[in-house]
């Protein structure tokens, strides 16, 4: 175990390596800057599980699309949005979506292994869809993922202040004129998008790795939205490019780099964030406790 | 506040049996009894209505919650919004919000049609915890909203960065500016969403029980911001509640909803044991005591009877 572990790593050529999966690099980089800003939004309106939700559904649609011999990406992002429109139209009414997910996960799964089983071709493609595949990408790939990842991101900028606004306080937002529920459809399709992106990254199993830990370090350690989102988007791009630099120095596969290294930053967060959110609140405490005038 | 609503002819409205507690209150004062129900009088007002509502109902599936409402708010006017659970005081914000269609008639702020989303309205939600961890200063909280409902990057950082420090000042929440609003309590909280309703400069407030939880320092300072807003501004506020004592040096008038019902009128002549029972359809008794107001009923039925009302300060 420990032989293969050690043997796995070799510096020798590394930049020949590198220049073979550039590809992938830029990929994996612009998707964790596309996680970390989409993840901040994940945390504000506690969708996390629907995350990994989504994922599972997409993983099934992915599966069906092997099965029948179309597009892998295709059918995991069409799993993806049908999942994440379905999640969003049910829990329209009473936001309860961990509900909804957790009554849509287990189906999406159990019809994933269905099709996989049903399926007749390399067992390495079964794998790769729960645990990403990104060493793999075309000059193609990378373009759309690429595409996909700009759009989800500009989108994700041009309704910020509504979104924001409706995620933290709903009540107020639809006083104000914000389109609320819609605004709630417009996210979940992103999410779906964003998702099927993701997991030609790090698989279905560790979408939450890019979507969701870096957010949720960032918010350990700030509070200003817009330093918040930064800071998301750095530690995701750090975790996905250096996972993947890391990687190819041995024969481990790629997630795990990227998954240890964006839990390793949450940790250092936490341990940040404990410290400041204590200061913050003494000097709450005692600016409470001093006579307010109206 | 009282001089714009006075001014209406004095001539009660025998022809308007909705508003059945002014015509018999004979106790009542002649200008505040004009005032109570001057409603349908008030387009010969030197001050324009900020809210008109004429025979306004709303129903929900069959179900008439209540209805032939017929209101005009003047500038300046603190109208306080009363009644059980259920009864339909948050629908009536609703509406004015024009979140919620009328069934029947027609309601306008400011001489428009009710619109969602309308910068003329401010509106200050019940108070509601915001969880610890969320992204946001008090700042950011009050930048919201200013411009949280429109799309795209935000500019003018500069001017935004000055109207939100003169709410933070206008609502005594400069000292905690910049602190997370997760770690505010309820009453800091609270002025932070006054800060956001006033920040539009509204014609009418509406407040859906603003004080709720709140202890007695914060709800003297939260109802004083918006009776200044009313005073200084000649804003209409709209006070939904269901403790009247609070406020009630404040208020104008009294809408009292109950049982698909309302009584309108100053708050001598509604919060009556002959008005009140005659509403809810039971024995219901209102004592005075020092100013404040004691609800009860003898049975108690569907909850009216406002425990809180009972607790004296």
């Amino acid at each position: 175990m420990m032989e293969t572990l050690t043997s796995s790593f070799t510096t020798e050529g590394y930049w020949e390596l590198f220049s073979l999966v550039r590809n992938s690099v830029i990929t994996a980089g612009v998707l964790g800057l596309m996680g970390g800003l989409i993840g901040v939004f994940i945390m504000l309106r506690r969708t996390a599980l629907v995350v990994h939700g989504i994922a599972e559904i997409s993983f099934a649609g992915a599966a069906l699309a092997l099965l029948i011999g179309v597009d892998v990406v295709a059918g995991s992002a069409l799993g993806a949005v049908a999942a994440s429109v379905l999640i969003g139209v049910l829990s329209l009414k009473d936001r309860d979506t961990s509900a909804v997910t957790g009554v849509l996960m287990p189906f999406g799964l159990g019809l994933g292994i269905l099709f996989l089983s049903l399926y007749q071709g390399r067992s390495a493609n079964k794998f790769g869809l729960l645990t990403g595949q990104i060493v793999g990408v075309d000059d193609v790939q990378t373009q759309t993922l690429v595409t996909g990842a700009m759009v989800i991101s500009i989108v994700l900028l041009l309704i910020w202040r509504p979104l924001m606004f409706a995620s933290v306080d709903p009540q107020l937002a639809r006083a104000r004129g914000v389109h609320v529920n819609l605004l709630s459809m417009v996210f979940m399709v992103l999410l779906g998008i964003a998702v099927a992106m993701s997991v030609q990254v790090v698989g279905a199993l560790l979408v939450l790795a890019l979507l969701v830990v870096p957010a949720a370090a960032a918010l350990k350690v700030t509070v200003r939205p817009y330093l918040a989102v930064l800071l998301s988007m750095l530690f995701a791009l750090i975790s996905s490019v250096g996972g993947i630099m890391l990687a190819i120095t041995g024969t481990v596969p790629i997630s795990p780099y990227i998954t240890t290294i964006s839990f390793v930053i949450y940790v250092i967060c936490v341990l940040l964030g404990r410290g400041g959110r204590n200061r913050r609140r003494r000097s709450a405490a005692v600016l409470t406790s001093w006579p307010l005038t109206a | 506040m009282a001089e714009s609503a006075s001014a209406t002819p004095p001539a009660p409205e025998s022809a308007s049996p909705e508003s059945a507690s002014p015509g018999s209150s004979p106790a009542a004062p002649s200008a505040t009894g004009s005032r109570a129900t001057g409603s349908r009088a008030a387009g010969s007002s030197p001050a324009a209505p900020l809210v008109t509502l004429r025979d306004a109902g709303v129903g929900f599936s069959g179900r008439t919650l209540w209805e032939g409402l017929d209101l005009d708010l003047a500038p300046g006017e603190f109208l306080a919004v009363l009644g059980p659970n259920g009864a339909g005081k948050s629908t009536f914000l609703k509406v004015l919000l024009g979140l919620t269609k009328l069934s029947s008639g027609s309601a306008e702020i400011a001489g428009a049609p009710v619109r969602r989303g309308s910068s003329r309205v401010g509106y200050i939600p019940q108070q509601q915890t915001m969880p610890e961890e969320t992204p946001m200063r008090a700042r950011d909280m009050v930048a919201l909203g200013l411009d949280g409902h429109r799309f795209g990057i935000r500019l003018h950082h500069r001017a935004l960065r000055r109207r939100v420090d003169e709410l933070l000042e206008a609502v005594g929440a400069t000292a905690y500016a910049n602190m997370p609003v997760g770690l505010l309590s309820g009453g800091e909280q609270q002025r932070l969403r006054a800060a956001q309703a006033l920040a539009s400069n509204p014609a009418v407030l509406l407040c859906d029980e603003p004080l709720h939880s709140l202890d007695l320092h914060h709800q003297q300072a939260v109802t004083e911001l918006i009776r200044r807003q009313a005073v200084e501004r000649g804003s209409a506020v709209v006070f939904v509640t269901h403790e009247i004592n609070p406020v009630i040096e404040h208020v104008d008038r009294v809408l009292y909803f109950a049982r698909g019902q309302y009584r309108i009128g100053t708050t001598a002549e509604v919060m009556r044991s002959e008005v009140l029972s005659e509403l809810y359809g039971s024995s219901v008794d209102v004592i005075e005591h020092k100013g404040r107001l004691l609800v009860m009923s003898a049975h108690d039925e569907g909850g009216h009877c406002h425990p809180e009302e009972l607790t004296l300060p």
